[in-house]
């Protein structure tokens, strides 16, 4: 693509996740929430994958997926050269320490009854020989590297901050080395003003240690400026691939630009020059989606061929790739 | 914590003295009559002298404050004269808690029956606990799966069926049908003479054990196999534990070492919190099987309106309760470290 020495760390082909939907009496399946879609990716070794997309359109469930933290139903995981999607136990739990995750709440994610410590060094006792000390001294290692005072290994999650929190869960992230780390809305849940610290943090990190991230969040703005490549997604499906700088000064796909319009401009006396798409409805439903193109039914330059057939992903410039019928 | 528990130990002892006169004033206030079951040919006076020999007479807060006295003061002394050998003031004609109609000591009486009840019920509290434990952590690991479904079932058995039903059902079963030369069959009468002095009466004893055991195990594992259960689910749906799995831990530590660590800490509450009816016995459950224990012993007190011994029982089971509800809220504090008393 746009360098032909990177190669792909992780890739994504087809990835469908559907959770059935049961009722009645006998608890019979009568359909399914389509999730995720059919939705195919490239993480390059280095870089930082920005996944946005409203609430609700299943980006949690890709990161989720792609680590295999759900039993996907259909699609090929692929990190540095093994398939996950179809590794079965052991070998899985094997393949652990190369992928790691940073979760959303850094309150609910972190284990209550167990200390600081005893959460950063628990995955060491699981995959690594260490002895205590060198444990000890790895947990210090790690804290340092995330800015958490080495005292407060003994200390329990609920005594810190958010941001101190989520400083634990990158730490516990980074214990085992791991290559590619899935950033699930990691900001989402902190202060404006701890948000700039953990996104600094994490590039910090992404530099140091050469770190892979696929970075989920419906905040535009930061992803802008952490990602090297933006995905955009709605209802299960990816409607837009680019390459970060193109994708944000020149949306193809009429969603992408109903999504970049809705950034609030910094700027006062400039913010009303931006022409806003406003989207009309709501987000159907993903258990039944409408046929054809799933943004049918609130796009702005819908034609009935839309409301038929599911336009094709492709690449529709260097590297940029978009679902849509009318984009040349 | 020690503060916490220190302070909470002071409030114990009014509520304990409010909780003794209520006791008292209901008991006094019920319309029993300890000679009612004397002959009907004994004269009225000579009923009336009998009351008041046993100092029915006098009003009722004379009464309470000399059980008072007896309980909390002449008790204690005779407890350390008989363990220690410190005689403290009169010894020999200190007036103690006295059942009307054994004429004995009533804390003699408490100690003659506790064996039995602990054997008794307080193995069926363990058996039950290790029988619920393990239902209630597999039906919430495989919820909806067959087991959770039969774990279910069992567990509404053991809880709506009383026990005088399956106790007696057992009985029928072991103890009538089974032929008596049978391996399996079972005693229904619990003989407390028996000494355990080899393998064989040790046998022996077990196999006299085994249903009343049963019997309240079922209904002990009912209710706490439930409670594990909802806790269990309660916790697996937490956040941290797809962290544990992120980890790469092995699912056995992840079942056991986070979800069913923070799991176990509303249900050993629930666990210290059942243990006061252990020492008040199963009254139904003695009574069938012939147990002469805490609960028996209660039963005979009602019917003989042997108001100092009922007194006395009701008073340390409301103790016992107290105090593991001071244990419960402890244990709570040192199991879950998001919890601070001071």
């Amino acid at each position: 693509m746009l360098d032909d020495k990177k190669k792909p760390l992780v890739q994504v082909r087809n990835l469908k996740m559907h959770f059935p939907i049961h009722r009645g009496i006998l608890k019979r399946q009568v359909g399914a929430v389509k999730a995720v879609d059919g939705i195919s990716f490239d993480i390059f070794e280095g870089e930082t994958l920005g996944l946005v997309g409203e609430s609700g359109c299943g980006k949690s469930t890709v990161g989720r997926c792609v680590l295999r933290l759900y039993e996907v139903t259909d699609g090929s995981i692929e990190i540095d050269g093994t398939d996950i999607a179809t590794l079965s136990g052991e070998e899985l739990r094997a393949k652990r320490p190369e992928m790691q995750m940073i979760f959303q709440d850094p309150q609910a994610s972190l284990n209550p009854r167990m200390t600081v410590g005893s959460i950063i060094s628990e995955p060491l006792d699981e995959h690594r020989k260490m002895t205590k000390t060198e444990k000890r001294e790895k947990v210090g290692e790690l804290m340092d590297a995330v800015g958490l005072a080495r005292r407060f290994a003994d200390r329990y999650p609920h005594e810190f901050s958010g941001g101190q929190r989520q400083r634990i869960g990158i730490a516990r992230a980074l214990a085992l080395n791991p290559k590619f780390i899935v950033c699930d809305e990691p900001i989402a849940a902190l202060d404006v003003s701890i948000q700039a610290q953990v996104v600094n943090l994490l590039e910090d990190l992404q530099e140091k240690y050469g770190l892979t991230y696929l970075f989920i969040s419906h905040d535009l703005s930061m992803v802008r400026h952490l990602a090297t490549r933006v995905a955009v997604m709605y209802l299960g499906r990816l409607v837009e691939l680019g390459d970060s700088e193109t994708l944000y000064m020149n949306p193809k796909h009429p969603y992408t630009q109903a999504l970049l319009s809705a950034v609030p401009h910094p700027d006062p006396a400039q913010a009303g020059n931006i022409d806003r798409v406003i989207l009309e409805g709501d987000v159907p439903s993903p258990a039944n989606p409408p046929p054809g193109c799933t943004f049918s039914t609130r796009c702005p330059q819908a034609q009935s061929i839309c409301k038929q057939d599911s336009p094709e992903w492709r690449e529709i410039g260097e590297g940029h790739f978009a679902a849509c019928h009318f984009i040349e | 914590m020690l503060n916490f528990t220190l302070r909470r130990l002071m409030y114990t002892i009014p509520t304990l003295l409010l909780i003794s006169f209520i006791i008292f004033i209901v008991l006094d206030l019920a319309p029993n009559d300890p000679t009612g079951n004397l002959p009907l040919t004994i004269p009225p006076e000579v009923r009336a002298k009998i009351r008041a020999s046993l100092g029915l007479d006098a009003p009722m807060y004379i009464r309470y404050l000399l059980w008072c006295q007896q309980f909390f003061i002449n008790e204690p002394l005779n407890l350390f004269n008989e363990w220690f050998g410190w005689c403290i003031g009169d010894c020999e004609g200190r007036l103690r808690v006295t059942s009307w109609a054994t004429r004995s000591p009533v804390v003699d009486l408490i100690a003659e029956r506790m064996p039995q009840t602990l054997w008794v019920v307080g193995m069926s509290y363990v058996v039950g606990i290790m029988i619920a434990l393990p239902i209630g952590v597999i039906s919430a690991y495989k919820q909806y799966s067959w087991f959770d479904q039969f774990g279910t079932l069992i567990a509404m058995i053991g809880f709506s069926v009383p026990t005088f039903f399956t106790g007696v059902l057992l009985i029928v079963i072991f103890s009538v049908w089974m032929p008596n030369d049978s391996f399996f069959w079972l005693p229904s009468i619990y003989d407390t003479t028996l000494d355990v002095v080899d393998w064989d009466s040790f046998v022996k004893q077990m196999r006299q054990m085994i249903m009343p055991v049963m019997v309240l195990a079922l209904y002990n594992a009912a209710q706490i196999s439930r409670f594990m259960r909802a806790s269990m689910l309660d916790n697996l749906s937490q956040d941290y534990v797809r962290t544990a799995r992120a980890k790469g831990l092995k699912e056995k530590t992840v079942l056991l070492v986070h979800v069913l660590r923070n799991s176990m800490i509303p249900v050993v509450t629930v666990i210290a919190l059942g243990i006061p009816q252990v020492f008040g016995g199963a009254i139904i459950t003695e009574q069938i099987f012939k147990v002469n224990g805490l609960g028996q012993l209660l039963i005979i007190g009602i019917q003989g309106a042997d108001i100092p011994l009922v007194q006395t029982l009701t008073f340390l089971f409301a103790v016992l309760i107290v105090l593991f509800n001071l244990v419960a809220d402890v244990l709570y504090g040192l199991l879950d470290p998001r919890i601070r008393y001071d």
